[in-house]
């Protein structure tokens, strides 16, 4: 393969950005929804075609691009594998629904906010894709930068303070990331991932390179006590910042931890795994039981989300196969239906402008569209067998149980939480007596907020009855992961 | 002897063509645009010959004067850069009632000094460009000689530096007692053995150059002189002495001292790290912007050593390629000070700033471009500078200078967001002229492109800096 589809996907969205920058016209914005719409639709048909051109009975990395890139030892390496690719598909799936979604809730400057949300995008498929720590790196932190305008300049009342959080957290997490890559580079003389995959880290570095990587994931996943971000991200952005926060900035974490903890440092990870448990747990029940006291739809979505990554990490670190295509499920499926539960947020916040779950009630007998819709989110957020939520836990969960009882039970209770927090957030917007006259004259679901919002309810329910195209995508590179992680624990290091 | 004196061509055609454009200057009546046209065409011309001659390596004059590739390197880098500053704060200077003809021969000067400074390989050279060097900018700094703020600007660093050079002198003295040499290659062979007197002047001409190139703890006027001089001067201030200054300290470091490592190397290290901090702290609360840049710039000098402190070639490279970088940020960054016109004054305070991406998208986007990338966030010229140093400290295993520096960035990220803050979430509150000074939007423009397009070819200016050592 020698045409460079990889950077064609990555750039596309940059390029296009930079088309709309240039474009005048600054009073006839539709231009620049209708070249981004365009551009971001076409990064998805390349991506689906990147997904159905791979080859899925091989765990190897393909389509792969390499160019000498700093001082000829550090390489701009590209490729994809099972793995990835349901990442870079989820991004580019998204991308187009968030900039319908902007055409109603994306009042001010939206020429910038399409150029910001294509430039994050390109960021996005450029962690998905890469291959070389460096490079990950650099895609990886430059994602802060359209994120903190998209927060700050698009935002809520306290969407300075949102955006100065997000920002400095992930900076600082990431940070020690940096150190840690320079410090691989020293050792292992290569940052090329499938390479130290093959050299292997001495023992003795694992822990602490280990510890360095975490704090820049923990704070992305985000993982208790260092969740305390996202709320007020999620807050204060506006929908389409808080879709794509939630849909697939989280997920670098995750896939971080896959990509880069588990294969890199196998024995660091076994160490630390009780760690891990103990953070997930809590994140699963304390965020939950907070999730249950907030008055905000958007903060109680973000708390669930920190319960939803609880499961995510608690299922890569059991080692199983079920555990970690489990924690891939959960991911995607999270993506889809945080997506969806915001972008239902978003719908009625452009009409009321009130987050406030008091705002609402009785729904259902003014919006019934809408209740419909949200009502089949909400269950998928609980995780109803039948949709993609309830399978990406019982995976996680199921692998849980092979490793530690006591924290499969725990988590277990978890979901009755979940289920606690949706049904009563449901309960109070949709159904429930209107106390609220404007609700009364309120429209339904235009056709634009239609466009979004059905295709992910037809990929939840989709994928919660046929998970096959997922689970046979990731199937292999699974096993190759798991495989070389119980050679490394066998061997002790001892290379 | 010709073809002797050819090695000094540049510093030869620089020094003729500085007294003629002076005599020109004093003959013909307001000649501020000629002598100012005619110091852009000199700067130029300097450029040609230098590159003509780019390769050759040579000392001549008793092996005082070298002209090397490293040389040669700083010396284009010292040229360009004050074209730039020079040409884009043309209009500012008009503005601001300074335009006398002196000024860029008095610019001129102290290139002329610098030249010499970066040339040296020897004590006495060395200090004398220094000296032509430090006259000069004493002058520029008071230059807008009826502003209190910058008389007393000027004075501050008169006194300060003089100081400083005195210690240096001292240093320099010591150093020729100790060592009976006052050329760089035979002082580095005499420290073979131990000499625990070389170490004090050392340690007195390090206080000196730390002066120069204001790294903390001898950081003190630069906030006063950055705030209190001409944005025009700032802007010379904060770019060209800098280079000039880590050019020669760097030499210091390579060629004299090259065996006394040890006990230098401790010194850069506190006082990186220490500029690291400081930079990164004391901005944050600063309302002026001149004076926010002024602590950014200690604190990116703090990186540019920490790159130093290694004590290894990879790591004086890391440093070149961070000064180079750094010149290009601080060019934009002024530059887009320029713009900042209401009424004919000039604003410098951040909170003018605010909202300005509503009425003037164009400069806060290169704000935006400019500051990111001073924090240090990639994709990003500036994070490429950083990773460099970073990696070169690393490899010499110096984990709590990398750690510290990297966690710096962070404390610094948060002013430089709040710029960024006041520019784009802020309400518009100044509406600024249009921007008519077309030079200075050209060097924003050059400076936001290579900021933005650096990681496409990264190892460009390291290929660069690598080259420059081997002699």
């Amino acid at each position: 393969m020698n045409f460079p589809i990889l950077t064609t996907l990555i750039f596309l969205p940059l390029i296009s950005s930079i088309f709309i920058f240039l474009s005048k016209g600054q009073k006839n914005d539709n231009s620049a929804i209708y070249i981004s719409l365009f551009s971001s639709l076409a990064t998805f048909i390349l991506s689906l075609f990147v997904w159905f051109s791979l080859d899925l009975s091989s765990s190897d990395f393909q389509f792969l691009e390499e160019k000498s890139w700093i001082n000829d030892f550090i390489k701009f390496k590209l490729g994809v594998d099972g793995i990835s690719i349901l990442f870079i598909v989820l991004t580019t799936f998204i991308t187009p629904i968030c900039i319908i979604s902007c055409v109603n809730s994306v009042k001010t400057r939206i020429k910038e906010f399409l150029i910001a949300i294509l430039i994050l995008e390109t960021f996005m498929l450029g962690v998905f894709c890469s291959l070389d720590l460096v490079v990950f790196y650099l895609f990886f932190e430059a994602g802060l930068i359209p994120m903190f305008l998209i927060i700050g300049v698009w935002g809520g009342p306290k969407r300075v303070y949102s955006a100065f959080k997000f920002f400095l957290f992930t900076l600082l997490g990431s940070v020690l990331m940096l150190a840690a890559i320079i410090f691989i580079y020293w050792l292992t003389g290569t940052t090329d991932i499938t390479q130290i995959y093959e050299i292997k880290i001495p023992k003795e570095y694992q822990n602490i390179l280990w510890l360095a990587f975490f704090s820049s994931f923990a704070v992305k996943t985000p993982m208790w006590p260092v969740h305390t971000w996202l709320p007020d991200a999620h807050v204060e952005a506006p929908t389409a910042g808080s879709v794509i926060l939630a849909a697939i900035l989280l997920k670098m974490a995750g896939y971080g931890f896959l990509r880069f903890s588990l294969p890199m440092f196998p024995l660091a990870s076994e160490y630390f795994t009780p760690l891990i448990f103990t953070l997930s747990i809590i994140a699963i029940i304390y965020t939950s039981l907070v999730a249950l006291m907030q008055e905000d739809m958007k903060k109680l979505i973000a708390y669930s989300s920190v319960a939803h990554m609880g499961y995510v990490t608690l299922g890569i670190f059991t080692f199983t196969k079920q555990g970690i295509e489990g924690s891939i499920f959960q991911m995607i499926s999270h993506g889809l239906i945080s997506a969806a539960l915001f972008l239902c947020v978003g719908v009625v916040y452009d009409r009321l402008h009130s987050r406030m779950i008091s705002t609402y009630g009785g729904l259902v007998n003014y919006l019934p569209k809408y209740s419909f819709l949200f009502i089949i989110f909400a269950l998928a957020g609980l995780g109803l067998p039948g949709t993609s939520g309830f399978l990406g836990e019982f995976l996680v969960l199921t692998g849980a149980f092979q490793k530690n009882y006591l924290i499969a039970m725990i988590a277990t209770f978890g979901v009755v939480l979940g289920a606690a927090y949706m049904l009563w957030l449901s309960k109070r917007v949709i159904f429930g007596n209107t106390n609220n006259s404007e609700i009364k004259i309120l429209k339904d679901v235009n056709k634009l907020e239609t466009l979004m919002l059905v295709p992910l309810g037809l990929l939840v329910i989709y994928f919660g009855f046929y998970p096959v195209p997922l689970i046979d995508t990731v199937n292999f590179s699974v096993d190759n992961l798991i495989n070389n992680y119980e050679i490394a624990i066998k061997s002790k290091g001892l290379n | 002897m010709i073809n002797n004196l050819n090695v000094l061509l540049p510093e030869i055609f620089l020094t003729i063509s500085i007294f003629s454009a002076l005599m020109i200057g004093v003959f013909i009546k307001n000649s501020f645009n000629l002598i100012f046209n005619l110091s852009s065409i000199i700067i130029l011309v300097t450029i040609a010959i230098i590159f003509n001659n780019y390769n050759s390596s040579e000392k001549i004059f008793l092996d005082s004067f070298s002209r090397d590739a490293y040389s040669n390197f700083f010396k284009i880098l010292i040229l360009i850069s004050s074209l730039f500053v020079l040409n884009s704060s043309k209009a500012f200077i008009i503005d601001s009632k300074l335009g006398k003809f002196e000024y860029p021969i008095i610019i001129l000067l102290s290139i002329l000094g610098m030249f010499f400074m970066v040339s040296s390989n020897d004590i006495i050279l060395f200090y004398l460009g220094l000296e032509l060097q430090s006259l000069s900018l004493y002058i520029l700094a008071s230059i807008d000689r009826d502003n209190l703020r910058s008389s007393e600007s000027g004075i501050k660093y008169f006194v300060l530096s003089a100081l400083s050079s005195g210690l240096l002198l001292y240093g320099c003295s010591l150093l020729y007692g100790f060592t009976g040499s006052t050329n760089f290659d035979l002082i580095a062979n005499e420290l073979n053995k131990e000499n625990i007197g070389a170490v004090f002047a050392m340690v007195f001409i390090l206080v000196g150059l730390a002066f120069k190139v204001s790294a903390v703890p001898f950081h003190m006027w630069t906030p006063d002189v950055y705030e209190g001089a001409p944005t025009s001067i700032t802007s010379y201030f904060a770019v060209v002495p800098k280079v000039a200054g880590l050019a020669i300290l760097i030499k210091f470091m390579h060629i004299p001292f090259s065996n006394i490592l040890l006990e230098w190397q401790t010194i850069i290290i506190f006082i990186s790290l220490a500029s690291m901090i400081l930079g990164a702290v004391a901005a944050i609360g600063q309302t002026n912007i001149k004076r926010l840049l002024a602590y950014s710039s200690i604190g990116h000098i703090g990186y540019a050593l920490a790159g130093v402190a290694t004590g290894v070639i990879s790591g004086y490279e890391s440093a070149i390629v961070y000064i180079a970088i750094y010149v290009i940020m601080n060019i934009g960054a002024f530059s887009c000070l320029y713009l900042l016109k209401k009424d004919g004054e000039y604003k410098e305070k951040i909170s003018d700033l605010s909202g300005i991406s509503r009425k003037h998208p164009i400069i806060a986007i290169s704000f935006l471009v400019i500051l990111f990338s001073l924090a240090g966030i990639p994709p990003l010229g500036g994070f490429f500078a950083k990773f460099y140093v970073f990696t070169a400290v690393l490899e010499q295993k110096m984990y709590a200078l990398a750690i510290i520096g990297l966690l710096t960035t962070v404390i610094s990220a948060f002013y430089y967001l709040k710029i960024i803050k006041t520019i784009y979430f802020d309400d518009s509150v100044i509406t600024f002229d249009a921007p008519k000074n077309k030079f200075a939007q050209l060097s924003i423009l050059i400076s936001c492109i290579t900021l933005l397009t650096f990681f496409l070819y990264p190892s460009a200016l390291n290929n660069i800096a690598e080259s420059l050592f081997i002699y």
